[in-house]
């Protein structure tokens, strides 16, 4: 049994020497190592969370010789164990779903390279998931960043070079503002460790020494990470980089970079800064505010697009809005909120991509609102797909956005009377808003097709592609009709957090 | 009659239909469907076009800022929009700065950086890893980890590179149209005598690390100096002569794989506590302190190759 606590470990070694080993091979067998790889981490990550379930409190990692203040270390609890496996299912999903485009997509001789790209990915993920220590944080987080640029560009369109462009300044900005903020806590803790320098930031809010430059490391490390997971005011960067790239791109990045970056803040403001701590600066009402903003300007744009790419990418900084307001709502019960929507999204917003690949294929490759009337009967599994995604997004009962608008909502309940019907509202606007156009586009998928270039209805999706399609739907499913034990976990994960 | 019909066109009933059929189009935003339009003109112009997905020109999003920068309106928001930016930069710097006040004083005795962790660095690190120069016992033993993320940060930057700029064998110019034979008289003269040297030297560092300042990252990126010395005076094809795209990526990949290995035997023993076989050696000579040594001359290799892979990528698209 004790031999479980090393799968962790062994999950991101084995994502990381993937990377340099694929990078010799072919792109088939390179592909074929990096599905091996994933569903091996989904694997051992499934198994790590039973084991870290029975056991019902968090173990420490020691990686190397050193205990902790003086080497580094990994901490594994329920909720860094839960996203772990999430985290590999819906890689392997977006994988599997996007193969047939990603073959379209890639030239044959860069084949290898997307997929050092996607072992690499999973490595860092899985770290960011795991650390307990801030700058293997930040080493992660530049690998997470280059990965992500390399998947927006291995298309190679002119639109990708920009896309990426955008991508890596935005991007690296953030990073600096991280780094920045790493080396000021460092030299007002002088330890870089999570635990540690926790114990150093109640010792100094008690005796008030260095609170101010506390204060401009919080605000930074949160600028840093909204800039990268695209929170409203910085999100410029996100639609070009979402809608040109190859589609499993396009779905592992809205659903899996930016949730990485997130979760480091969330371990940032839990387990280093403290939420007591975090609610004193103020940083939660700013996180409030712009998250509020943010559902309801994305939806705003998402409306006026005419591409669906383009749509479900503007609906990526609206859902990334209902998490940053999750965060600034104050409350545990807005973290597990949170946390939660990061799953529901996660699943919901790769399945819409996978399917809006799908739908495209069989209108003449055109992701145009016209040009995609009556797709969803002719290309089904896709159509099938696209319909749950939107319900999800839009959050009708039984679906997964419904389960995460309902805990954001009764978490409102619980915090302040302001921040408690600015929510509610809000929830309800951006609900109606959602609506507007994703319910305007499944009529739009499914209103019969006069025009006989299309007429064709003897198209059939590949196995592959109706398997990973399936399995998206139960997941989304799943998280609507079953979240209970799920919630129940996270909440667990997040009192073992502090 | 007209009238009435323009009436209809207008009404909210009709522009709702025409909005749930999606045939409210916005010209501005719907850069996907134009250019697919374009692919589609050029896929009837040329009938023996098979693949869907053609690729568009590069000026595409240029010809879009163009486009843009006509619009009057948008130059008076650029201005504010560069005036604004300065003004940001310049708060946020002051901002910084004015933190920096109350931050505790560099190198003073009573900063919270002095505490019982850096103590131990520097007093146990030569017993405990075997190094005298204590920055490389830190970042290969005690941070090991740190360090083996940070050596793979090169290894996708060079990917993320061959992405963007590597040509297919087949497209590669020719030797002598796409790539200068080699620098001038003065040059190569001075290369003869410089390039052996800085080769030793990135050597020495490399070797030396666990004893003086130095180690893999400063003498692998003396010694990617040298390749590309080398490769600037005398041309690639002469560099190939010892270093082609085989050689090379038998280095890179082979240096880092043992690397992992290595390194997941030391925090694999480390982490469930098993003794390592290693010995640390007698502190202080060249064969000593353990998986150091190997680690650092393999560090090494990967930053020289990476090195050498950003000239070449960026100078001919190709290893």
């Amino acid at each position: 049994m004790d031999f479980f606590r090393n799968f962790p470990f062994i999950c991101i070694m084995l994502a990381i020497v993937s990377g340099p080993v694929s990078s010799v091979l072919s792109g088939k067998v390179a592909r074929f190592v990096s599905l091996t790889v994933v569903s091996v981490c989904g694997v051992l990550s499934s198994l790590t969370l039973w084991y870290v379930i029975e056991l019902d409190e968090p173990f420490i990692y020691k990686m190397g010789r050193f205990p902790a203040p003086f080497g580094n270390e990994i901490r594994v609890g329920i909720l860094e164990a839960l996203m772990a496996t999430f985290f590999c299912l819906i890689m392997l999903l977006s994988l599997t779903g996007g193969m047939k485009y990603l073959k379209k997509d890639v030239p044959e001789e860069k084949m290898n390279l997307f997929f050092i790209m996607i072992n690499l990915l999973l490595a860092s993920l899985l770290s960011l998931i795991y650390t307990n220590d801030m700058f293997t944080g930040y080493v992660f987080v530049e690998i997470n960043t280059i990965a992500a640029c390399g998947l927006i560009m291995i298309r190679g369109w002119g639109r990708n070079i920009l896309a990426a462009t955008k991508y890596m300044i935005m991007s690296l900005l953030g990073s600096g503002l991280v780094v920045i903020s790493i080396a000021i806590l460092y030299g007002i803790t002088g330890h870089l460790l999570m635990s540690n320098i926790h114990e150093s930031v109640l010792l100094i809010v008690e005796l008030k020494t260095y609170t101010e430059p506390l204060i401009v490391a919080v605000g930074l490390f949160s600028v840093g990470i909204a800039i990268k997971s695209a929170l409203f005011p910085f999100h410029a960067w996100l639609p070009d980089a979402y809608t040109y790239s190859t589609c499993s791109s396009s779905a592992i990045l809205s659903s899996l970079v930016s949730k990485g970056y997130i979760f480091f803040l969330m371990k940032f403001m839990c387990r280093v800064i403290g939420f007591d701590v975090m609610k004193k600066t103020g940083a939660d009402d700013v996180m409030f505010v712009f998250g509020i903003a943010a559902m309801l300007i994305g939806s705003i744009d998402a409306i006026q697009q005419t591409d669906m790419g383009r749509m479900i990418a503007y609906s990526s900084i609206a859902q990334i809005g209902y998490i940053y307001m999750g965060f600034g709502l104050g409350v545990e019960a807005g973290l597990v909120a949170s946390a939660f929507h990061i799953l529901a999204h996660a699943s919901a917003k790769s399945m819409l991509f996978v399917s809006a690949n799908g739908l495209a294929e069989v209108s003449g490759d055109s992701m145009n609102y016209r040009d995609l009337r009556g797709s969803g009967m002719r290309n089904r599994s896709a159509g099938a797909g696209f319909i749950v995604g939107s319900l999800s997004m839009v959050g009708i009962p039984l679906f997964a956005g419904f389960t995460s608008k309902v805990y954001f909502a009764s978490a409102a309940l619980e915090g302040i009377r302001a921040k408690e019907i600015i929510t509610l509202v809000a929830l309800a606007i951006s609900t109606i808003l959602n609506a507007m156009y994703f319910i305007r586009m499944t009529i739009s998928v499914y209103t019969p097709e006069m025009n006989e270039q299309y007429e064709d209805r003897s198209f059939r999706a590949g196995t592959l592609y109706r398997l990973s399609m399936a399995v998206f739907i139960l997941l989304v499913l799943t998280l609507g009709i079953l979240s209970n034990p799920i919630v129940d976990w996270i909440t667990r994960g997040l009192e073992q957090f502090s | 009659m007209s009238r009435i019909r323009n009436n209809y066109e207008n009404s909210f009933r009709a522009r709702f239909l025409r909005y749930i059929m999606g045939e409210d189009e916005l010209p501005e935003k719907n850069y996907m469907s134009d250019f697919r339009k374009q692919i589609d003109i050029e896929k009837e112009e040329d009938e023996k076009a098979t693949e869907h997905y053609l690729v568009p020109p590069l000026e595409d999003p240029m010809s879009d800022a163009k486009r843009y920068a006509e619009m009057s309106g948008l130059r008076w928001f650029r201005r504010l929009y560069s005036v604004m930016a300065v003004l940001l930069c310049i708060a946020i710097s002051a901002l910084l700065i004015y933190n920096v006040t109350f931050m505790p004083r560099f190198g003073a005795s009573d900063s919270p950086m002095n505490n019982e962790v850096t103590e131990r660095y520097l007093e146990k690190a030569g017993e405990e890893t075997g190094t005298v120069n204590v920055v490389t016992g830190l970042i290969l033993q005690y941070r090991g980890f740190d360090t083996f993320g940070e050596t793979h940060v090169l290894f996708i930057a060079t990917i993320a590179v061959m992405i963007l700029l590597k040509i297919k064998k087949k497209d590669k110019p020719e030797e002598a149209a796409g790539e200068p034979v080699g620098g001038d008289v003065i040059l190569r003269t001075i290369a003869r005598v410089l390039v052996p040297m800085i080769f030793l030297f990135g050597f020495y560092v490399l070797v030396n690390g666990h004893l003086s300042p130095g180690g893999g990252f400063s003498g692998g990126a003396v010694i990617g100096a040298g390749l590309i010395l080398h490769s600037a005076a005398f041309g690639f094809s002469a560099t190939a002569r010892f270093f082609d795209e085989k050689i090379y990526d038998i280095i890179k990949v082979g240096s880092l794989v043992l690397y992992s290995m290595l390194i997941i035997y030391y925090l694999f023993t480390g982490a469930n506590d098993i003794d390592s076989v290693v010995p640390l050696g007698k502190l202080g000579n060249i064969i000593s302190s353990g998986l150091i040594l190997p680690i650092n001359i393999l560090v090494g290799a990967e930053v020289a190759c990476t090195m050498y892979a950003f000239y070449s990528l960026f100078r001919k698209g190709g290893i």
